[in-house]
């Protein structure tokens, strides 16, 4: 630390930073546009300037741009220097000068850094008096509209687009005050983080569609920190509400998590909870798979006490994207014997690998911003710009460490985002990349190698035994693919920071085994390593904590018994195994419960399907792949019947027990229930917040302080003002009342400052841009890598599928869009979602005398399907690819031989 | 689709440097200098050949004055609008030239024979006024000399 | 007087071969470098020179120089002639194009040998076709000559000289911007620190030079720091290409010493104004320069000197105004240039220098106010060295904030006659 003088008093600075970020550290209102904590500086907006003084009698200065400005020992600093206000409120009239008119109608208003930074300025009268320059505005899309004319050009768009998410179809075009921010022509912007655009740029050029549909401006809008359900990396959101229904979902900053950033499923995904599809009311039906009765509370829990009758068994199917919370209490309901986790037997086992080997091996599991930090990246067997789109967009950030290394050495600070892209050119911190087929990810990478899951996983066991002789391994065949394990054993070795992806999306226990085992070698040679395992939901890894029976297991006790009663939480078990198995075990059934928040195969065939509350109208806990828990708390207050699941079989548990009230009517009492009886859990104690805390003495507002119509929002119903709805699960409030100090990380639920509108007022909550939020960042990590490890090896099983002539390996090829189950029910996101497809090695293609985009037909186990081929030059001949879990398709267990054919 | 005579004069420039995205600029006066302007196709047919993307190679297309994507005359006449050409009474002959051909600047006659551009300064300015046609350069204009100098041109 | 950089150019005939060129001495600077020097002898010796930068800047060419790390780091290193002259009232670079190139190339081949740059190229603009041509032609003979290429001149030092001929834009002079557009991209200019000697052509350690400057290479190194610096009247060194543009009776170019007065060369060589003119003022060095008016007449041309009159030397090609000339209509030409040669990356020039156009398009037409003068003195203010990205809307600053200031008078008639006076 250094001693810096800013406007006459004394602060500590970190020589490391700019002077801007140091400024905004320690929470100073330094306009700025186009520096981002994420993408660094820049210098183009030029609207950061401070005054620097030479020493103590330099009484003139000179203005530089704080973002550009190293911090140095005895460094003389002006703020608020007259000259340098003058300057700064120059170049927003600069800026003004073309600015449209907009605000009224623009989305952006409310929440515009452009008006914050013109407020915070103090320009205001046009002197201008000339015409402005306009733009033809593009089609980007669904997600992302665009209105040129708005545009700052403060180059952040292209800068996070092509620079950090690594996109290629967003340019600046042309120049001078014409400098214009789209593609070559229309069309979807194909990056799988366009959405951040609606973030960072600071106006309203790119701004969320999806939200156009049913906007509402900030200020307007009722909030909740949150976490995403699409997938097992849990980035942290806020979910955002106006007359009872989800808005939109922003970003919430999660230093350790996803920074600043969400993907597009995790942004647009939203959009189920307000569909068509949603079950709102409870619904009994006399006769299976006919028309459905509507029903109360009260009746529906009269008939249950026939459900739950003395004697009577009941079998809980779980679910991997239902919070810890709804498991545990139909847990309890079933009982510890009959709880089943509604995941594919293959899926469970995976899962345990991975689950045992993380608690057991002293192997750290890594969040996000630990991931960005690897210098070397080893990725075996998973899609991850698919199955795990912000896993891949930290290995892009990772890759980057070489060039910031390089920028080090020539004394270029890392912040100064330009020369460090220039002195990198196109060196990368190494990445190894090994699926069946390619994706985005590839060009990072220093090598790939494409092939069945079998020699993948043996290239993997070869790389754990050349780093360890203790490791078993085997010497491969294929002089290349040896020489590339032991470039890949010794780049590894050789890293600071290394670090294996793997996942069990592959369906191939071998691939965890040999990732497992890489890690293993590491850590016990060189102690060094980190292993990621992406798992397939967002409480896939929370579930596995819970020790349910195999689904398969379930499916087996159908044939052999009747089950009396099964509920099934939150599940599509159509999607968990075969149609004929779960079509028995339905039918061996006598009742069928489903507890679920969207129509879908299984609902139809319920007798009594509840209504479930989703993630905006509820409050739980998930674990995600890094073990971390975290909370989303609820944002819509449930209309109609819709509950919480643990709410509801909190009923059904009253019922089975014949008690007069519920053991759980708060929230806080299901989470004591169950810290108590699964030890796992004990953490969850200590870190989150009961419905009890206060600050000074307030609950925390939903709503910012202009919320508006408040007494008037429901006046059509009912003229009187209805009482303020009540939280009686967490420290939250529906209304604006409540404390104006900065929240938990955890409570967040909207980012504001005085002066601070926009987006932007996250840097208030943040000790420093881009590191962690102030108090620590949300979440809780249930797994640590364990002291004194028994390091033990898994052997290479053999069988290696053989695949004859005629006969395909059918891998899976899962899609951002559209493979996740909640998020394709979004009404704008499943535009987005392909058709079913498979592909086919072009010379496969060839001799079965298949051209691109025909149709063909699929056989595999006993599934048969008309499915469309896309010609695919990464993928090896006698491999296919088989988009899997598109909605109609249905459940196949991949990989697995099968038969293609015209 | 870049002829063949395209690509080997492209690849020639591909030479010089240790990246062939380092060519764009390059490979766009090559196309351009084949049919005149630079069209979309030929944006992506570019893009493709160097292997980096079509937005890649029109944000660099559309930066520089001297590419051009939208058709031009056969003959593209830059007149000189530059301070010591203006000194030198270019306006004079820019209303001479626009009225002979009827077009003004940025526009090309019906006939599609002449193009008429804009260019500050052409570095000529101790025998100003100057102009370009194609790749041939004049100073010392009149309205005489420069009549004459453009119905030289087909 | 000697005119070392001139001397054997001929703008009436064709530029000599490289064998008639080392007949009178040519490529000697090369072989006493190559030979008998080693590169740090060679940017020792230029550095003595004080040899200042002929591109505008006037920067030491020596120390940039030895700014370019000499470790064996194995990576390329590059020299790059800037060869984009695109400043408006300039045409010195031309002449030395068109006029001998293997004085370049041998200057060039030298630079690079001191800085062990492995490649060089000349970043030639657009429109100077004949000047590609014939260095082309030069290149071409250099290398057959065995004076380019592999293991030149048998010293073990490789050399590949590429030229790279633009596609327009004013600002790829920058010499950042160049390093862009040279690397296939858009030509902003890039932020120093950190420095070409440090990160630049392919974030490589790079010096870029004008053409001018290069040219004076061969000709130190075969003769030696004094003998340049006795060249000048002034403790500068050396001659420079002074050109006068307007309406003059001999606009034209001349290899003279620095410190040679301004209206030496106005009256002397350029022959005064023609018949009905007066003079009103000039740009000593090309449009980013300052005004200087008849009290400046006296001054010499050389860096220091037209510094402490307010202006910059720049190019040293002068633009006069004449009396027969509207000031206004004269920035207007000016900051329209610059206006529409702005990169578009930081918002002062973007979006400044197109209001100042337009103000000053409106005071021409009749149509402007005084509050408009406030603006545009507002902007002269707002536009200076460090509040801009570059040194761009600095340079377009220069002639508006001088000619605000000494063509007061005729700003303010504009206004308040709502006519040109000088549109009959």
């Amino acid at each position: 630390m250094i001693k810096i003088q800013i406007d006459g008093k004394y602060y500590d600075a970190d020589p490391a930073k700019n002077l801007l970020e140091t400024c905004l550290a320690l929470g100073l209102d330094i306009p700025h546009f186009c520096y981002h904590g994420a993408l660094g500086s820049v210098g183009a907006c030029r609207l950061c300037a401070v005054k620097k003084f030479r020493n103590a009698d330099d009484q003139k200065g000179k203005i530089v741009m704080s973002c550009m400005e190293p911090v140095m020992e005895g460094l003389i600093i002006s703020t608020e220097d007259k000259e340098v206000k003058e300057f700064r409120a120059a170049v927003i009239e600069g800026l003004m000068t073309n600015h449209p008119h907009d605000c009224p109608v623009c989305d952006e208003g409310g929440e515009c850094h452009l008006q914050d930074m013109t407020v915070m300025t103090g320009h205001n009268y046009r002197r201008f008096d000339f015409k402005k320059r306009t733009y033809q505005n593009q089609d980007l899309g669904q997600f992302i509209h665009h209105e040129m004319n708005r545009c700052i050009q403060c180059y952040r768009c292209v800068r996070f687009y092509r620079d950090y998410a690594g996109g290629k179809d967003l340019n600046a075009f042309s120049s001078r005050n014409n400098v214009y921010f789209g593609r070559t022509e229309d069309g979807t912007l194909e990056n799988e983080f366009s959405g951040n655009l609606v973030e960072i740029c600071p106006t309203g050029v790119f701004t969320d569609k999806t939200l156009m549909k049913h906007y509402t401006r900030k200020w307007d809008l009722s909030n909740a920190p949150s976490v995403c359900v699409h997938c097992s990396v849990g980035c942290n959101t806020i979910a955002s509400e106006r007359y009872d229904s989800l808005r939109r979902i922003m970003s919430r900053y999660n230093g350790e998590v996803n920074g600043y950033f969400l993907c597009d499923r995790g942004r647009f995904g939203y959009e189920f909870v307000n569909d068509e599809k949603r079950i709102r009311k409870a619904v009994i039906r006399s006769k299976r798979e006919q028309p459905a009765e509507e029903t109360s509370d009260e009746i529906l829990y009269s008939t249950l006490e026939n459900t739950f009758a003395p004697g009577k068994k009941v079998i809980g199917i779980g679910s991997p994207r239902a919070s810890l919370e709804s498991n545990y209490a139909l847990s309890v309901l079933a009982g510890k014997d009959n709880f089943y986790t509604g995941i594919s037997g293959k899926e469970q086992q995976l899962t345990k690998t991975v689950v045992d080997f993380l608690q057991q091996s002293g192997i750290e599991t890594p969040s996000l911003k630990q991931i960005e930090k690897a210098d070397a990246v080893l990725i075996l067997g998973e899609d991850l710009v698919n199955t795990a789109p912000m896993i891949a967009l930290a290995v892009r950030e990772a890759s980057r460490n070489l060039g910031k290394a390089m920028a080090t050495k020539s004394g270029i600070p890392t912040w100064n985002a330009d020369p460090v892209i220039q002195v990198a050119q196109d060196f990368k911190s190494p990445v190894f990349i090994a699926t069946p087929f390619k994706d985005s990810l590839d060009e990072l990478s220093e090598d790939t190698f494409r092939g069945t899951y079998d020699a993948i996983a043996n290239l993997g066991f070869t790389v754990a035994s050349i780093l360890n002789s203790q490791a078993p391994g085997l010497k491969l065949k294929n002089e290349e693919q040896q020489a590339l394990a032991e470039k890949i054993a010794t780049t590894l070795r050789n890293a600071a920071n290394p670090l294996i992806i793997s996942g069990i999306t592959c369906g191939d226990e071998k691939v965890i085994q040999a990732a497992c085992n890489i890690a293993t070698s590491l850590h016990s040679s060189e102690n060094k390593g980190m292993l990621s395992v992406v798992l397939p939901e967002c409480n896939s890894m929370g579930l596995a904590f819970m020790d349910g029976k195999l689904f398969d297991d379930a499916i087996s006790l159908s044939d052999k018994e009747e089950i009396d009663t099964l509920i099934i939480l939150e599940n599509d078990v159509y999607r968990r195994a075969t149609e004929e198995s779960v079509d028995q075990l339905l039918k061996k059934s006598k009742q069928v419960i489903v507890l679920d928040q969207l129509t879908n195969k299984t609902t139809f065939k319920a007798d009594i399907l509840i209504p479930s509350a989703t993630f905006a109208e509820s409050e739980g806990t998930l674990v995600n792949n890094e073990g971390r828990a975290q909370r989303y708390y609820k944002t819509i207050v449930n209309k109609d019947q819709v509950k919480e699941s643990w709410r509801w079989l909190a009923e059904c548990i009253r019922i089975k027990n014949n008690a007069d009230a519920v053991q759980w009517k708060k929230f806080d009492d299901i989470v004591s229930s169950m810290i108590s009886d699964i030890p796992a859990f004990k953490k969850l104690k200590d870190y989150f917040s009961d419905a009890d805390f206060r600050m000074i003495n307030e609950k925390i507002p939903r709503q910012p302080m202009r919320y508006s119509g408040r007494t008037s929002i429901n006046a059509k119903i009912a003229v009187s003002e209805t009482g303020i709805r009540q939280d009686i699960d967490s420290p939250l409030t529906f209304s604006m009342e409540g404390t104006h100090a900065i929240p938990p990380s955890s409570l967040t639920p909207f980012y504001w400052a005085p002066g601070w509108n926009s987006v932007q007022a996250e840097n208030k909550y943040l000790d420093v841009p881009n590191g962690k939020t102030k108090g620590g960042d949300s979440g809780i990590r249930l797994i640590e890598p364990k002291d004194n490890p028994t390091n033990s090896y898994f052997k290479p099983t053999g069988e290696n599928i053989e695949i004859q002539k005629g006969e395909w390996l059918i891998v899976p090829v899962y899609q951002i869009f559209g493979s996740e189950e909640l998020s394709s029910s979004a009404s704008t996101l499943a535009k987005r979602i392909p058709e079913p497809f498979v592909y086919l090695n072009p010379k496969d293609a060839e001799e079965l005398k298949i051209k691109d985009k025909e149709m063909i037909q699929l056989e595999i186990s006993t599934v048969n399907l008309s499915i469309e081929v896309k010609i695919e030059e990464s993928i090896g001949q006698g491999i296919a690819g088989l988009s899997i879990s598109l909605p109609g398709m249905p459940f196949i267990d991949l990989p697995g031989k099968g038969k293609v054919f015209k | 689709m870049l002829s063949e005579e395209e690509k080997k004069e492209i690849l020639k420039e591909v030479k010089q440097y240790p990246y062939p995205s380092a060519a764009c600029i390059d490979a766009l006066k090559i196309v351009q200098g084949h049919r005149g302007w630079v069209s979309d196709e030929a944006v992506k047919d570019i893009a493709q050949f160097l292997d980096i993307s079509n937005e890649d190679v029109d944000g660099v297309a559309t930066f520089y004055s001297r590419i051009y994507r939208k058709p031009v005359g056969r003959n593209v006449i830059l007149l000189c609008d530059g301070v010591s050409c203006m000194i030198l009474g270019y306006e004079s002959i820019y209303e001479h030239i626009s009225k002979k051909l009827q077009i003004s600047y940025g526009q090309t006659t019906p006939d599609n024979r002449y193009t008429l551009l804009p260019i500050s300064c052409l570095g000529d300015c101790d025998h100003a006024p100057s102009m370009m046609i194609n790749n041939d350069h004049y100073n010392h204009l009149t309205l005489e000399t420069a009549d004459n100098i453009i119905d030289n041109y087909k | 007087m000697e005119k070392p950089l001139t001397q054997h150019i001929n703008s009436l005939s064709i530029p000599l071969t490289l064998k008639e060129y080392q007949k009178v001495g040519g490529y000697a600077g090369v072989r006493k470098a190559l030979k008998e020097m080693t590169p740090g002898e060679v940017t020792g010796m230029v550095k003595a020179s004080n040899l200042l930068g002929r591109g505008g800047a006037g920067f030491p060419t020596g120390t940039k120089w030895s700014l370019v790390p000499m470790d064996q780091d194995q990576g390329a290193k590059y020299l790059v002639c800037n060869a984009d002259e695109m400043e408006p009232g300039t045409f010195k670079d031309r002449y030395l194009l068109e006029g001998n190139p293997h004085q370049l190339i041998a200057g060039m081949i030298i630079a690079a040998y001191a800085i062990q740059a492995g490649t060089a190229y000349i970043f030639l603009r657009w429109a100077y076709k004949k000047a590609e041509a014939i260095l082309r032609d030069a290149i071409a003979e250099a290398y057959e000559a065995g004076l380019l290429g592999k293991n030149i001149l048998g010293t073990g030092y490789d050399l590949e000289m590429n030229i790279h001929s633009s596609a327009g834009r004013y600002i790829c002079g920058e010499e950042t911007a160049l390093l862009n557009s040279l690397e296939g991209k858009r030509a902003t200019p890039r932020t120093k620190p950190p420095f070409p000697a440090i990160s630049g052509l392919f974030g490589r350690p790079t010096v870029v030079n004008n053409v001018e400057t290069l040219c004076w290479i061969s000709h130190i190194v075969e003769n030696g720091t004094d003998w340049f610096k006795g060249l000048s009247l002034t403790e500068t060194g050396g001659t420079k290409l002074f050109g006068v543009s307007g309406k003059v009776k001999r606009p034209g170019l001349w290899e003279l010493p620095l410190g040679t007065t301004v209206r030496e060369i106005l009256e002397e060589h350029a022959g005064g104004m023609l018949e009905g003119h007066g003079f009103r003022g000039l740009l000593p060095g090309g449009a980013s320069t300052d005004f200087l008016i008849e009290e400046h007449l006296d001054i010499e041309m050389d860096f220091q000197t037209v510094a402490k009159a307010g202006s910059r030397m720049g190019t040293g090609t002068m633009i006069i105004l004449d009396d027969k000339t509207c000031p206004v209509a004269f920035l207007h030409n000016i900051e329209r240039f610059f206006a529409l040669e702005s990169c578009g990356f930081c918002t002062p020039c973007r979006e400044g220098l197109p209001w100042v156009e337009k103000i000053l398009l409106a005071i021409e037409s009749g149509n402007g106010r005084m509050e408009h003068l406030d603006i545009l003195r507002f902007q002269t203010k707002y536009l200076a060295p460090g509040n801009t990205f570059c040194a761009h809307a600095p340079g377009a600053a220069e002639p508006l904030q001088s000619g605000l200031n000494y063509f007061h008078d005729d700003f303010v008639s504009h206004i308040n006659k709502k006519k040109c006076p000088w549109k009959s």
